[in-house]
């Protein structure tokens, strides 16, 4: 579904991503993890193009992404969704609002058809009843999950989640991680940069292990878990786990 | 001092200076607006992708900021007539009204540029990339995310701006343009008392000034409410 191949990113002289390589099949759910700096985050934005990677190619179904085929490049990216650290929601909008308004504006949707679909999303992730309010007037738990019905909204086939609750309070963190792990129950392909090994572990079929740029373990996650094979994944996994 | 104070402030007067009052109201009004439509294109310009645009943004911000007004609006009650005269070949009866309200929304519009280019700065990249992520473009994001933030960030500083277009508006006495300094003066001429005629005019000043910034400060409240 989604190919990586031979990415490569710098910021001036740091070279965050090195020669990174990658296959992401239908219904996966892969854990981006790594320590701080290890270009995690820019590795999902390179996927989806909020970054622009130096070299390699990114495939999407088995078509290159080319950002000079400009029509054929933003239906690419439209098929995927992605959720921010920090929700990014619009606080000049209703909950209702924010996820109506692509829908109408790049969907070609009326707005009852929009309203329509926000629902069904917005139940899905136990916010309905917030419709109306304004993303200010939320919890961080609800924020996020907001962000992710406005994201679904938009009937992405894949979803690429950026750390999507380490802002959050701890007793909000499950909510989040429950309406993920729902999601990806129903074969929703995901990428999840966390610090979460707990959803890693145990939602996550596969974990990607990333330090300074370069993919240095890709394996089952129970596998990663329990055996891992690298010095440095060893070395990250004694220092997550307090014992 | 106040020799006369007592023939200065009759009604007839009083009216006379209010009439002033509308005229440097009215002024300010106008510049304002014409301003603000002059800085959501100096903002665009300066935010341009082409070079050559953001050159021109800021030119303008920069001599226009860098100069008095006073100079302007004497620079433009000289040159457009002998332009208007070079062009056609006649004379042109000028309105100083006029002039002074293009030399003024010039001037504001300077000011304006940098306070919606900051209004848009202000607003959080994470706006942009979220709106990117949906896959609107960048004039939906501006349209929709981007200029409704901005717009809470920029109205108080436009009402300051407001503020000093009506005080600065005096400035216009000068090419004979009859507000409400200009309106004081020939009170105080009148009467050999232009410090009655001055103290008139202060209050008539602070009563715009002191609403415009009681009222702003009320906007603010509001528009801070649906945070
Ligand atoms: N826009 C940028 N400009 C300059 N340097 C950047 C930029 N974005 C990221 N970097 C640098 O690239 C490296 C990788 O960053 P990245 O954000 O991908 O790390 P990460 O693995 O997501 O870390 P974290 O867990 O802290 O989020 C870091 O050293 C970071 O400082
Ligand atoms: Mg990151």
């Amino acid at each position: 579904m989604i190919k990586v191949e031979h990415v490569e990113k710098n910021f001036g002289k740091l070279h965050a991503l090195n020669d990174v390589s990658l296959e992401v099949n239908k219904g996966e759910i892969v854990s981006l993890i790594g320590p701080s700096g290890s270009g995690k985050s820019t590795l999902l934005r390179c996927i989806h193009g909020l970054e622009k990677a130096d070299a390699g190619k990114i495939y999407i179904n088995g078509e290159v992404m080319d950002p000079s085929d400009e029509k054929k490049y933003r239906q690419q990216r439209n098929q995927m969704g992605f959720v921010f650290q920090h929700f990014n929601l619009f606080p000049n909008m209703t909950v209702l609002e924010n996820c109506n308004l692509a829908q109408i504006q790049v969907g070609g949707k009326t707005k009852e058809e929009a309203e329509k679909t926000s629902m069904e999303y917005l139940k899905r992730v136990g916010l309905a009843e917030k419709r109306d309010a304004y993303p200010n007037n939320l919890s961080g738990g609800q924020k996020q999950r907001v962000a992710i019905a406005r994201a679904l909204c938009m009937d992405p086939e894949m979803m690429l989640f950026d750390e999507p609750t380490s802002a959050l309070d701890p007793e909000m963190i499950k909510e989040v991680l429950e309406v993920m792990k729902d999601l990806g129950n129903q074969g929703m392909t995901m990428i999840v940069v966390t610090h979460e090994m707990g959803f890693a572990r145990k939602v996550g079929n596969r974990v990607v292990f990333l330090d300074h740029g370069e993919i240095v373990e890709d394996s089952p996650s129970e596998e990663f878990f329990s055996n891992p094979q690298s010095d440095r994944a060893k070395d990250f996994l004694s220092k997550v786990f307090y014992e | 001092m106040f020799v006369s104070l007592e023939q200065v402030f009759t009604s007839e007067n009083i009216l006379y200076l209010g009439k002033g009052a509308l005229m440097s109201l009215g002024i300010a009004i106008l510049s304002l607006f014409i301003g603000l439509i002059l800085g959501v294109l100096g903002a665009s310009a300066k935010r341009s992708k082409h070079l050559i645009f953001r050159a021109i943004g800021n030119f303008y911000v920069e001599v226009i900021r860098g100069t008095p007004m006073l100079l302007q609006i004497l620079i433009l009650f000289s040159v457009v007539p002998s332009i208007y005269t070079a062009i056609t070949g006649e004379v042109l009866r000028i309105n100083v009204y006029l002039i002074g309200i293009i030399a003024m929304s010039i001037n504001s519009g300077a000011y304006s540029t940098e306070l919606i280019r900051s209004g848009i700065n202000g607003v959080d990249k994470g706006q942009w990339e979220a709106c990117e992520t949906l896959g609107l473009s960048s004039w939906q994001t501006m349209r929709f995310v981007v200029l409704p933030q901005a717009f809470k960030l920029i109205v108080p500083p436009i009402i300051s701006e407001f503020v000093t277009l009506i005080k600065d508006s005096s400035l216009i006495s000068t090419i004979g343009a009859v507000e409400l300094l200009k309106a004081s003066q020939i009170v105080g001429n009148t009467y050999y008392d232009y410090m009655s005629a001055y103290a008139l005019a202060a209050i008539f000043y602070l009563i715009m000034t002191i609403s415009i910034s009681y009222i702003g400060k009320k906007v603010e409240k509001r528009l801070a409410v649906s945070d």
